[in-house]
C-alpha cells in the first residue's frame, strides 16, 4: 500500500508542473485546518483538500498519511517534521522548502487512523486520476488496479465521468472492476466488473478473477468462473501463437545456416562439412567490421551490420571458391571421399581462426534498432529476433530472384537438373561449380552475420549448426529451395511445441529420431527431386 | 592374377598376426618381468597407452568393413563404441560397491548425489560380468540392427545415411548427456576400482587388460578376414561398387548390409568395453560426432578394405596425436585437417592400399604378363582405369585421373 502512496506522488509530482499553480496561499488555510478536530473533521478536511484538485496539497497528504505532519502548538501551522535527534526538521508542505527545526515539546503529530488513511489514499488517487497527461492517468489507472483499493472507487467514478480518451477510460473501467471486486458492492456491479475483467484476457486479469472464484459464492462466482475459462482459452491460443514466434525465429535460424549448404547439396552433391565454418567467418568478419568501427568511426556503429554484409559475403564466397578449386574439384563423383576432406578443411579454419582471435567468445554488440522488444497482444516480441526473420526471409526472396531470374541461376539449375545434358548445351559447368560453392558459401557468411547477433561469436559457432542444418537439407529434399524453407520452418516450430513437454535436450532427441524414421518413409526429403534427376 | 592378391593377403595376414603375437607377449612381459632399470622396461603408462590404441585400432577394424568392403560410410560409430564402454563402465560402476564416496552398496555415488531412492531397472544384472559382456555385445549390436533393418530396407544410401547415422550418435550425445538418464549425465562414469575382482590400477591387471585387447583384435581381424574373403564378402564389394547391378543380379542386398553393419557395430561395442577400464572414465563426449568421423580418417589413411590398413591407421594417426598434443598443441588441429585433405586428395587407398598396389604393379612388370590389364584389378580396391595404378601417390596423376571423370551428384 505505501508502494503505491509513493507511487502515486511520483505520478502527481511528475504531472505537477504541467497544472497552473494556484498561489499556495490560498490553500494554506486549508491546511492549517488539519491542525483542528477529531477524526471526523479531519476527514471532512481530507475531502477539501481533494476537492480543490490541486496537486500542491499532495505532499501534504502524503506526510499525513504517513504520520509525518505534525503542526506547531504556539500557531497552529502545520508542517511536515522529520524527526532529528531530539529535534524535529520542520518542512513546509506546500512550497517544500525548509523551516527550521522545532523541539519535540513544541510540535505536536496530526493523528490518523486506517479509516482516514484509506481516505487520503483514494485522495491521493483521484488528484493523479485527474491529471492532464494521458500517459500519468493510465499509470494511476493500473496502480489502482494493482492495488484493488474499494477506496479509490469514487474517485474513478470521478474520473471516468471526466475522462475523454478511450484508451485511459478502458483503463480507468478496468481498475474500477478490480476495485469492485474488492469491496462489499451489490452482486450485479460485481457481476459486471467481472465482466469488463473478462474483457481484458490477460494474465493479471486472470490471477484476480481465479482469487474472485475462490473466494465469492453464487452468481459472481459462477460469472468468474465463466470468465476464468474464457480467458484461459484465449492465453492459451496466445501461447500456441509465441511459441509458433518462437518456432519460426528458430526455423530462419536455421533457414539462414542451411540455405547455403541447401544449395552446394543440390546443385553438386557435395556435402560440405565446413559450411559451418564459412558461417563463422561471416560472424568474424562482422567482429573485426566492428571492431574498426569501434576505433575509428564510432558513429558508423548503427550501420556496422550494413557495412559487414557484403564483407561478410565477399571473405566467405572467396574462401569458399578456392576450396571448391583448390580441393572439392579433384573428388567429384566421390560424395563420401569430399564429405571427409571438407571435415579437415573445417578442422584448419577453426584452428587458424582460434590462433588468430584466440579460443575465447569475441563479443559482437547489437546495434540500437536490434535491440529491445515491443509487445504484440500478450506476446513479446525482440527486435533482434524479427529482424533475424526478416532476413531469412529476405536472403531466401534474394536467392530464388537469383536462381529464377538470372542467367547464373538458370544455369545452375540446368546443372542441377542433368549435369551432362547441361554440359552439352555450352554451359560450362566446372565455372557453375565454383560460383555455386562460392554462392553457398557467401550465403553462409551473410548468415554469420545475423547469427553473430544472437549467438557467442567463437571458433565453434559453426559446430553448433551443422548437424542441424543438415538436417534440414535432408528433411526438405535435396535441389528445392522450398524444401529447405519448409523444412526449416516445420524444423524449427515442432522443436520449440516439444520444448515445454519434453525439455530443450529431450525435445531436440525427438526432433533427430523423427528426422531418421522420416528417411526412412522418404529416403531423398520432403521435396524429393523427381525423375532423371535422381539417378543421375 | 587372384592367387597373386591371395597370396599377397596371405602373406599381409601372416605378417600381420605375428606383429600382433608378438605384441601381445612381449609388451606385458616388459612392462612386468623385466627390471625397471633395463631400456627394454615398458613403463606401465606406455603399456595403457598401447592398450588405447589397440581399442581404437579394433573400432577402426570395424569401421573399416563396413566402409571399405561394405560402401557404407557410418559417421556414427562412435555411438556403438560408447554404448559398448557405457555397458562396461555400468559393471565397472556395480563393482564399486560400498567403496565409492557415499558407501552405498547397491547405487553408484551419482546416484546417491541426485538423491535416487532406487537402482533403475536398466541398471539391473550389471553386477554380474557375463551379462554385462553380454549386453557390450547386445545393446549396440540390437541398436544397429533396428537401426540398419530401417535404412537399408529403405534403401537411404550414400551421403543420406552418413548424416543420418551421424544424427544417431549426436541424439544419443544429447540424450546420455541427461542426468535423468541414469549414466551419470555430464560427469559419465569413472572412479572405477576393480574389474573381476583384480584391482584397476595395478599394473597386473593393465598388461592384462592389453592382453585382452589384443587378443581381441586378433579374433575380430580373423572374423572380418574369413568374411571379406568368403563369397559373402565377394557380394559385399559388389554391393560397394554397384548396388543396383548387385540387386538385379537377385542378391538381397538389404541382408547383407544389414549383417555387416550390425557384425561391425559389435565389434565397435567390444573395442569401447576394453577402452573404458583401461582409460578410466566413459562419458558422452564419447558420442562426439567429430570422434566417428575421426575414426573415418584413421581408415582412410591405413587404406579403407585392408583390414591391416585400419589397424595401421588408427595406430599412427593416435600415435601422432599423442605426439602432437603434447608437443605442439596448437598445430595438431592443423596437422588433423590438413591429413583429411592430404589423404582424400592424394592418397585415396591409404598407405596399405598404395603399397600393395605398387608391390602388384612391380610384380606384374617382373613376371611377363599374359593376363589383360583389367582383370588384374585386386577386388580390395575400387574399380579405375588401368595404368594409373603405379604412381597414385604422385598427386600429379591423381589430378589428371579426377580431372578426368565428369563431376556427379551424390549417389
Amino acid at each position: 500500500m505505501s508502494f503505491l502512496k509513493s507511487f502515486l506522488l511520483f505520478l502527481f509530482l511528475l504531472a505537477s508542473p504541467a497544472l497552473a499553480q494556484s498561489d499556495p496561499e490560498t490553500l494554506r488555510p486549508l491546511i492549517n485546518e488539519l491542525a483542528k478536530g477529531k477524526y471526523a473533521e479531519t476527514e471532512q478536511q481530507i475531502g477539501d483538500l481533494a476537492a480543490t484538485g490541486d496537486p500542491a496539497v499532495a505532499p501534504a497528504l502524503e506526510a499525513l498519511g504517513a504520520g509525518d505532519l505534525y503542526f506547531r502548538k504556539s500557531d497552529g501551522q502545520v508542517f511536515i517534521a522529520e524527526k532529528d535527534g531530539k529535534q524535529f526538521k520542520l518542512t513546509d508542505p506546500l512550497t517544500l522548502e525548509a523551516q527550521g527545526e522545532a523541539g519535540r515539546r513544541e510540535v505536536k503529530k496530526i493523528k490518523v487512523n486506517n479509516k482516514l488513511r484509506r481516505v487520503i489514499r483514494s485522495a491521493l488517487g483521484s488528484l493523479t486520476l485527474m491529471a492532464p497527461d494521458p500517459k500519468v492517468r493510465i499509470a494511476a489507472a493500473e496502480a489502482v488496479f494493482k492495488a484493488q483499493d474499494p477506496g479509490s472507487i469514487e474517485a474513478l467514478d470521478t474520473a471516468i465521468a471526466a475522462e475523454k480518451d478511450e484508451n485511459v477510460l478502458r483503463v480507468m473501467q478496468q481498475a474500477r472492476a478490480a476495485a469492485v471486486l474488492n469491496s462489499d458492492l451489490e452482486e450485479s456491479e460485481q457481476i459486471a466488473a467481472v465482466e469488463t475483467l473478462s474483457e481484458m484476457g490477460n494474465r493479471e486479469a486472470l490471477s484476480l478473477l481465479i482469487g474472485v472464484r475462490s473466494s465469492t459464492q453464487g452468481a459472481v462466482q459462477v460469472a468468474a468462473a465463466a470468465a476464468v475459462t474464457k480467458i484461459e482459452k484465449s492465453i492459451a491460443a496466445w501461447d500456441a501463437a509465441q511459441n509458433i514466434w518462437y518456432g519460426i525465429s528458430l526455423g530462419s535460424v536455421l533457414l539462414l545456416a542451411a540455405i547455403g549448404l541447401a544449395i552446394t547439396f543440390g546443385v553438386m552433391g557435395v556435402i560440405n562439412m565446413a559450411h559451418g565454418e564459412m558461417v563463422m567467418i561471416g560472424a568474424y568478419t562482422t567482429f573485426v567490421v566492428q571492431d574498426l568501427i569501434r576505433t575509428s568511426a564510432p558513429g558508423l556503429f548503427d550501420y556496422s551490420l550494413f557495412i559487414a554484409l557484403p564483407l561478410a559475403f565477399l571473405t566467405a564466397g572467396l574462401i569458399g571458391i578456392a576450396i571448391e578449386r583448390g580441393v572439392i574439384r579433384w573428388l567429384y563423383g566421390r560424395p563420401l571421399e569430399t564429405l571427409l576432406a571438407t571435415w579437415g578443411i573445417s578442422l584448419i579454419l577453426q584452428q587458424a581462426v582460434r590462433s588468430i582471435f584466440g579460443p575465447t567468445n569475441r563479443e559482437v554488440g547489437n546495434p540500437d534498432w536490434m535491440s529491445g522488444a515491443f509487445e504484440l497482444g500478450q506476446m513479446t516480441i525482440t527486435y533482434n529476433r524479427m529482424w533475424i526473420v526478416v532476413f531469412a526471409l529476405l536472403v531466401f526472396a534474394g536467392l530464388m530472384l537469383v536462381l529464377k531470374k538470372t542467367p547464373f541461376g538458370l544455369y545452375t539449375r540446368a546443372v542441377t537438373q542433368n549435369r551432362r545434358m547441361a554440359a552439352s548445351m555450352g554451359i560450362r559447368t566446372p565455372w557453375i561449380d565454383a560460383l555455386t560453392f562460392g554462392l553457398g558459401s557467401g550465403i553462409a557468411g551473410i548468415a554469420g552475420v545475423a547469427l553473430s547477433q544472437i549467438d557467442n561469436v567463437s571458433p565453434n559457432l559453426g559446430q553448433g549448426y551443422i548437424i542441424d542444418s543438415f538436417m534440414v537439407v535432408v528433411f526438405g529434399g535435396v535441389g528445392n529451395l522450398w524444401g529447405t524453407l519448409v523444412g526449416a520452418m516445420t524444423l524449427g516450430v515442432v522443436n520449440k511445441f516439444l520444448e515445454p513437454y519434453a525439455g530443450a535436450v529431450l525435445g531436440k532427441i525427438f526432433v533427430l529420431v523423427f528426422i531418421i524414421l522420416f528417411i526412412q518413409k522418404r529416403p531423398r526429403g520432403l521435396f524429393a527431386l523427381k525423375g532423371r534427376a535422381v539417378e543421375a | 592374377m587372384s592367387s597373386f592378391l591371395f597370396r599377397a593377403m596371405d602373406a599381409r595376414a601372416g605378417v600381420f598376426l605375428a606383429l600382433m603375437a608378438a605384441v601381445i607377449i612381449l609388451v606385458p612381459a616388459c612392462n612386468l618381468f623385466v627390471p625397471e632399470s633395463s631400456p627394454f622396461h615398458v613403463p606401465t603408462y606406455a603399456v595403457t597407452l598401447m592398450g588405447k590404441y589397440l581399442t581404437y585400432a579394433l573400432l577402426a577394424l570395424a569401421v573399416d568393413l563396413v566402409w571399405g568392403y561394405c560402401g557404407i560410410l557410418s559417421l556414427g560409430h562412435a555411438a556403438f563404441f560408447a554404448l559398448g564402454g557405457y555397458a562396461m563402465g555400468m559393471y565397472l560402476m556395480r563393482q564399486i560397491g560400498t567403496r565409492g564416496v557415499y558407501g552405498d552398496p547397491i547405487l553408484p555415488d551419482f546416484m546417491v548425489f541426485l538423491n535416487w531412492q532406487e537402482l533403475p531397472w536398466y541398471w539391473y544384472g550389471f553386477d554380474m560380468f557375463w551379462f554385462a559382456a553380454l549386453m557390450v555385445l547386445l545393446v549396440p549390436g540390437v541398436l544397429a540392427f533396428v537401426f540398419g533393418w530401417f535404412a537399408f530396407r529403405s534403401r537411404v544410401t550414400g551421403v543420406y545415411l552418413s548424416i543420418i547415422t551421424q544424427a544417431l550418435t549426436y541424439a544419443l550425445l544429447l540424450a546420455f548427456f541427461r542426468n535423468d538418464m541414469g549414466f551419470g549425465g555430464n560427469n559419465g562414469l569413472t572412479d572405477f576400482k576393480d574389474v573381476l575382482g583384480f584391482d584397476i590400477q595395478a599394473d597386473t591387471t593393465r598388461a592384462g587388460l592389453f592382453a585382452a585387447s589384443g587378443i581381441a583384435l586378433v579374433i575380430c581381424f580373423l572374423i572380418c578376414r574369413s568374411i571379406t574373403r568368403s563369397k559373402l564378402g565377394k557380394v559385399l564389394v559388389a554391393v560397394r561398387d554397384a548396388e543396383s547391378r548387385t540387386r538385379f543380379l537377385g542378391y538381397r542386398v538389404e541382408h547383407y548390409k544389414l549383417f555387416v553393419w550390425t557384425l561391425s557395430a559389435m565389434m565397435a561395442g567390444i573395442a569401447g568395453a576394453l577402452y573404458v577400464p583401461q582409460v578410466g572414465i566413459i562419458n558422452p563426449g564419447e558420442f562426439a560426432p567429430a570422434n566417428s568421423i575421426e575414426v573415418v580418417i584413421w581408415v582412410a589413411v591405413g587404406g579403407r578394405g585392408t583390414l591391416v590398413g585400419a589397424v595401421l591407421g588408427a595406430v599412427l594417426v593416435n600415435f601422432a596425436k599423442t605426439w602432437f598434443t603434447a608437443a605442439l598443441p596448437d598445430i595438431w588441429l592443423f596437422a588433423l585437417g590438413g591429413l583429411f585433405v592430404f589423404v582424400t586428395l592424394f592418397l585415396p587407398k591409404g598407405i596399405v592400399g598404395t603399397v600393395s598396389q605398387g608391390w602388384t604393379a612391380l610384380r606384374q612388370r617382373k613376371i611377363s604378363s599374359d593376363f589383360s590389364e583389367g582383370s588384374g584389378d585386386p577386388p580390395s580396391q575400387p574399380p579405375q582405369s588401368p595404368g594409373a595404378q603405379a604412381n597414385v601417390e604422385k598427386p600429379a596423376s591423381a589430378i589428371s585421373r579426377a580431372g578426368a571423370a565428369h563431376p556427379q551428384p551424390a549417389e
